[in-house]
């Protein structure tokens, strides 16, 4: 058969379509469309104000990761306290899942200086840092901080993410080290093990996160997360390259190694402490290592949004969280790096051995090896990225 | 014609014209927009249109190996399905009789649950301690070490699992409407079962094998689900760049770049794919 002839109605429509003086406005209209570019995104308090509603609308919006807050049977008992002593009505939500796509999200609305409908964001450092330097978030008041002035960890203060120190507070933090399955293999204690064990061939997994990965790698070969150049980049990179082209390196992942070394389809990884911790408490034979050569301490901090009309209820809540009791309650419950001092005495009320663990409360010793990921610079970040993009595969 | 006469034609075609044109249309120029900015710009900075076309040779000559990687992956899928699927919607289609929609259903159902979770579903089936790795050990199918996870196998089974229903469902449609004295008639012109599947049911299977192909291959092709989760650093799709390069790296001209040239390098296909076959299956029909 032949292919059937046109239809007379879609004849009369294809016809319609020879280029007509409006469908060459169209094409115009497209070409302009494509053709604008995109202004620069940087922000400042003259070009981007923020209206404070806090006096007359007593409510909070508060975006956080999942499973990242104390909960029990019948809600969320430190937010449900905040809510008692405050009368300040608090939306709790888990709508962020990922640091990059979190950025993906609002990037449109910061960039041109509209409301995110968020007052809290819980943001990993580093990202921080890009906020902070495209002038995105609010000036926090110290004066209405002052549990926070207080008691803040004194590692995660004057950070280099937020050179004033007045732009974010920790809400938790964490280590990236080592850690492997007791049952499918020997003690791991070095990342050079990890990159070139043999028995490990192919059951080992490092991170897509740039700065957890890198860092390890780089204190492995002595150099400062903190500090580092192009060379000594480039010199760690080569370890990272050497063992993927071996075959050493199965995945790089996001959480999502914790059910393959539950499973024991890894024997070991670059991990975070609060998922090992978790992990551990199921099957005591994961264990995390803080190696030798040195761990990486981030954290994850709250930050007020450009437009977000609740600044002043947010401090509130930052500072109620810096209270040593609550955060106490919130530690117990998420296992990460509490970055409040006095917690450790209130927990031991709770859970004494929680208390003890140093993933929880840090010992000194365990703080003199944890360095902080330098920040980078927007072109820093594309050069780097672009190394360690390609030496993953993507 | 009459310019009264095609109006009706023009209302039928508005709803989803408006819906291509503000969801495909703007998009895409933009995005071809995009792939043309300043690659030395950057967020803060802000990107200058430049009408940089040497941000494609770039591109490509960056991530070639993985544009073809996707290719490759998404064909194999597409043939695992292809094989998998005919028979399956001939069962359905021919022998299941008042079993049909039970299994049409059960064709479906995995659609009920998130794409990620299905994906992460094959991480436990083929687990380095499942046991279906245990079996093909054990029939020394596999070495002691040998794995699924993290092989291009496991991208290329994801992928097949994950797009099956696209293949099936035109195939069951196209199956369905088989007469079955076509192939009585056949059995009586001396066809074994072989030849009447061959010069009778193949040919008229003909156009859901076309549409049931262009359903799996094209979005296999862009998938960077399957190769994130399934596979290892060298099984990364052309997906997983794009998604790299937009999320991760900002660097918005070369993540516009590589969309564009995945888009252009399906549409050869396809194009070069139904000229041949669509073309022949048609003829076939008559």
């Amino acid at each position: 058969m032949r292919r059937p002839a046109l239809s007379p109605e879609a004849a009369a429509v294809l016809r319609a379509h020879r280029v007509s003086r409006r469908s060459a406005l169209g094409v115009a209209g497209l070409a302009a469309l494509a053709g604008c570019g995109i202004p620069g995104s940087r922000q400042t308090e003259a070009s981007c104000v923020s209206v404070d509603t806090s006096a007359a609308d007593r409510s909070l919006v508060f975006a956080n990761w999942p499973q990242y807050i104390d909960v029990d049977d019948d809600g969320r008992p430190t937010l449900a306290e905040f809510e008692r002593r405050t009368g300040i009505r608090v939306t709790y939500t888990e709508d962020i899942n990922d640091n990059d796509q979190f950025f993906g999200k609002v990037q449109n609305q910061l960039a041109d200086c509209r409301p995110t409908g968020r007052d809290i964001v819980v943001v990993t450092d580093w990202l921080v840092g890009r906020l902070v330097e495209l002038g995105w978030v609010q000036r926090l008041d110290p004066a209405a901080l002052p549990n926070v002035t207080g008691n803040l960890l004194p590692s995660l203060r004057r950070r280099a993410v937020d050179p004033q120190g007045d732009r974010a507070v920790p809400w938790q933090g964490g280590l990236a080290g080592l850690a492997y399955n007791g049952r499918v293999t020997g003690e791991v204690r070095t990342v050079d093990e990890l990159l070139t064990r043999p028995d490990l061939k192919g059951r080992v997994t490092l991170l897509s996160e740039l700065r957890d990965t890198m860092g390890l790698l780089l204190q492995a070969r002595g150099h400062d997360p903190g500090d580092f150049t192009e060379l000594e980049f480039d010199d760690a990179l080569g370890t990272l390259r050497r063992a993927v082209e071996s075959g050493q390196i199965r995945r790089f992942t996001g959480n999502d190694y914790a059910p393959e070394l539950q499973r024991g389809d890894i024997a070991a990884c670059i991990g975070w402490s609060g998922d090992i911790i978790q992990l551990a408490a199921e099957n005591p034979e994961i264990r995390f290592v803080a190696p030798e050569s040195g761990v990486i301490l981030y954290s994850d901090d709250m930050v007020v949004p450009n437009r977000a009309a609740h600044r002043a209820n947010a401090e509130r809540l930052m500072n109620y969280y810096y209270d040593p009791t609550v955060a106490a309650q919130v530690a117990a419950y998420v296992n990460y790096i509490c970055p409040v001092e006095g917690a450790q005495a209130a927990m031991d009320k709770i859970d004494p051995e929680l208390a003890r663990n140093p993933l929880i409360f840090p010992t000194p010793g365990l703080l003199a090896r944890a360095a902080e990921f330098m920040p980078l610079t927007q072109p820093e970040n594309r050069l780097y990225n672009d190394l360690f993009q390609v030496a993953i595969g993507a | 014609m009459t310019g009264s006469r095609s109006r009706p034609a023009y209302l039928l075609l508005l709803p989803a014209g408006l819906w291509l044109i503000l969801f495909f249309v703007v998009p895409a120029v933009q995005l071809f927009g995009t792939s043309l900015y300043d690659p030395a710009g950057s967020l803060t900075e802000g990107y200058r249109m430049t009408w940089a076309f040497g941000n494609y040779p770039a591109a490509l000559a960056a991530y070639w190996p993985q544009l073809l990687r996707s290719l490759g992956y998404a064909a194999a899928a597409t043939v695992a399905c292809l094989v998998l699927g005919l028979p399956l919607a001939y069962a359905i289609a021919v022998k299941a009789g008042r079993w049909r929609n039970v299994l049409l259903i059960a064709v479906v159902a995995p659609f009920f649950t998130s794409f990620l979770v299905r994906t992460l579903a094959w991480q436990t089936i083929l687990s380095d301690s499942g046991l279906l790795v245990g079996l093909l050990r054990d029939v020394h199918l596999l070495g002691p070490d040998g794995r699924l996870l993290a092989t291009p196998f496991a991208v290329v089974a994801g992928l097949t699992y994950n797009f099956l229903p696209f293949m099936v469902l035109p195939l069951y449609a196209s199956l369905e409407r088989l007469d079955g004295r076509l192939l009585e008639a056949s059995a009586d012109l001396y066809a074994g079962p072989a030849a009447t599947f061959r010069r009778v049911t193949l040919p008229l299977a003909a156009p859901g094998i076309v549409a049931g192909t262009l359903l799996t291959f094209i979005p296999a092709a862009g998938d960077y689900i399957n190769a994130r989760l399934l596979g290892t650093p060298g099984t990364a799709m052309i997906g997983n760049v794009v998604d790299s390069a937009f999320l991760i790296r900002l660097d918005y001209p070369q993540a516009a770049a590589l969309s564009f040239v995945l888009m252009a390098a399906v549409l050869l296909l396809v194009v070069a794919y139904l000229r041949r076959a669509g073309a022949a299956a048609l003829d076939r029909v008559a």
